[in-house]
């Protein structure tokens, strides 16, 4: 039986008169990378920060590792790692400092974060930068930081708002082999993007349209569907449907 | 606990980082401590003093010279007539308009009783009404040696005579008052502003957010917030008390150990209202508006500058709800009176009281999840 590590049914969240995330229903299996597409102001983002217990629903349900997202927000909190869009660790501590602030307040031990701390600095390659402060990093390095730090606590779910923003291609594929790695050890990974190539990475994926979700299935299924060689092809004529426009 | 350890490290590496921080924390206290009591000086001396003489006798002269004798006044001019004096006073040039009338002297030995006018521009009221007041002190003066002169024989009639003192600061020495009202707002000011402006910046830096998915709890992030600016608010006052020593040779004439324990309590209210500021603003402009906003309430209606007591009723209602008030008062019984923490037990439980409600308002509008 698959065990579903995010699971939302009739989740709405409405902002006065705007209906953000219309009536969405979705689960995520346990271990599985769920990429979460839609164009700008498709209500991606909203949904994202109701699962991560920073957004209260309006209505429906949600449940996320297993606790519900209306009531139980602070448990939640405990077993999931979160990416903001923008760069959100502190730019005036170290590598070092960040590491350890957050695996210190995530609870863990005064052995394990200097262990963690050790691990991630090397597997991240940044022995030589692990005393520079965080601002002073190329983008790239910053957004592997911000996932290792999103991680440090071996949450069940890791929440990734546009993890790959403004950086080339050959720092994303660095990226995507973090995710690939996290997601081998068990983390299930639920993610949004812009790039369609990064689609094609995800095991199942879902397109939003104006708040509500359009389509679901993994990727090949849903080019089968659809008639067209890829998820890009599948997002465009969705995409194209929307009545409402991003920023 | 343990969380706690954490975000102190974090709290106290950005606050090291942030040299503007500590400068703030440095050169504040002495700045204003040297300053302001230097500068806002409530002794009125050398008030412009413009005299018309028309008796031209050589009672009005002396008068003339008793007052030019006096270092509260400095005559400007001797007009030739009144309307010149109005002229004078009318280009700001004199403060004060004595006119000694024609058959001045005269009137006073015939009559046995003389006018003279007194005219003050009242556009700086604090210096009309002293320099109005010193002037009569002078003329009354001036009336008894008249008297003395004129009749050194005769006995003298009944008349009452005030001798007055002033307690514990004999000398009405000026710092000794104000200096200990400063070190009150100091203390305000550092914990208001620095506090206030923090979790806003986390809030535009984006990193509240990366904290408010964490399962911290509300107690320990407020707490990690106020611990670090309550160790810098008492530097800050303990830099204050040092340089109050040093630059005035002020030392309180109680124990410093009550001064200590009301600035930890008070300290611990203004950065209450600081944080919950800072959760009830988006911006760090937003912040510092308000809390210089409330600062201005808080300077002016605290008694530093103005005595509550001769404020409208109103405005002293307002007062008894204003904090610095109450510790400005605290501090200057235990720097001139010497008052014990005994003595002030009463107050005590009003910090403690405000303490605690600016501290459960802040936690309670610190949300970590939007409604």
């Amino acid at each position: 039986m698959t065990e579903w590590v995010i699971e939302a049914e009739n989740l709405t969240r409405r902002f006065g008169a705007f209906t953000a995330v219309d009536a969405i229903n979705l689960k995520v299996a346990a271990g599985e990378i769920f990429g979460f597409l839609g164009a700008n102001g498709a209500g991606k983002t909203t949904a994202m920060r109701i699962f991560c217990g920073l957004l209260e629903p309006s209505s429906g349900r949600a449940t996320v590792a297993g606790f519900d997202a209306m009531t139980q927000s602070e448990q939640i909190k405990q077993r999931i790692g979160y990416m903001s869009q923008k760069f959100s660790l502190y730019g005036k501590l170290t590598v070092k400092q960040n590491i350890r602030f957050f695996a210190g307040i995530y609870g863990l031990s005064r052995r394990e974060v200097k262990q963690k701390t050790g691990e991630i600095v090397e597997r991240l390659g940044l022995t030589t930068a692990a005393d520079t402060l965080v601002d002073e990093l190329p983008l790239g390095w910053k957004q592997r930081i911000s996932f290792a730090v999103a991680t440090v606590h071996q949450p069940k779910v890791v929440f990734l708002d546009e993890p790959t923003g403004g950086v080339d291609p050959i720092v994303r594929r660095q990226f995507w082999d973090m995710i690939f790695e996290a997601s081998s050890r068990g983390v299930t990974v639920f993610v949004t993007t812009h790039y369609m190539d990064e689609a094609e990475y995800c095991d199942r994926v879902s397109i939003m349209v104006d708040g509500a979700v359009a389509a679901m299935g993994k990727p090949a299924e849903l080019c089968a569907e659809y008639g067209v060689a890829s998820v890009e092809e599948v997002f465009v004529a969705l995409a194209r449907k929307a009545t409402r426009h991003g920023d | 606990m343990r969380n706690l350890y954490y975000i102190l490290q974090k709290e106290f590496l950005l606050i090291f980082r942030d040299k503007t921080i500590l400068r703030l924390i440095f050169i504040m206290p002495v700045m204003q401590l040297l300053l302001i009591p230097l500068a806002a000086d409530y002794e009125v001396k050398h008030v412009a003093i413009a005299i018309v003489d028309q008796d031209h006798s050589s009672d009005s002269q002396r008068l003339v010279q008793k007052v030019g004798a006096s270092a509260y006044f400095h005559i400007v001019a001797v007009p030739p007539d009144y309307r010149a004096g109005t002229t004078l006073m009318e280009r700001g040039a004199a403060d004060i308009l004595l006119t000694i009338p024609p058959h001045f002297e005269r009137d006073l030995i015939t009559r046995g009783h003389a006018s003279l006018q007194l005219v003050a521009d009242a556009v700086n009221g604090v210096r009309a009404g002293l320099g109005t007041s010193y002037a009569l002190s002078m003329v009354r003066q001036f009336q008894s040696e008249l008297r003395a002169l004129a009749q050194p024989a005769a006995p003298v009639g009944p008349s009452i005579e005030v001798s007055s003192a002033s307690w514990y600061n004999p000398h009405v020495n000026y710092a000794a008052f104000m200096v200990p009202g400063i070190l009150p707002i100091l203390v305000t000011m550092v914990g208001a502003f620095l506090s206030s402006l923090n979790i806003v910046q986390e809030k535009e830096a984006g990193t509240i957010e990366q904290i408010n998915v964490t399962p911290i709890r509300k107690h320990e992030f407020i707490l990690g917030k106020l611990i670090p600016f309550w160790v810098l608010g008492m530097i800050s006052i303990s830099i204050g008390i040092v340089v109050a020593r040093v630059a005035f040779q002020l030392w309180p004439a109680g124990s410093l150990l009550t001064i200590y324990v009301f600035a930890a309590l008070y300290l611990v209210g203004v950065l209450g209202i600081g944080l919950f500021i800072s959760t009830i603003t988006e911006s760090q402009q937003q912040a510092t508006l308000l809390s210089f906003f409330i600062m201005m309430i808080f300077i002016l209606l605290g008694g530093l500058y103005t005595p509550i007591e001769s404020m409208p009723r109103w405005a002293q209602l307002i007062a008894a709800f204003n904090p610095p008030s109450y510790f400005i008062a605290v501090v200057r019984a235990v720097y001139i009176k010497g008052s014990t923490l005994s003595d002030l037990a009463p107050a005590l439980a009003k910090f403690g009281g405000f303490a605690l409600v600016f501290n459960a308002l802040a936690m309670w509008s610190y949300k970590k999840r939007t409604a």
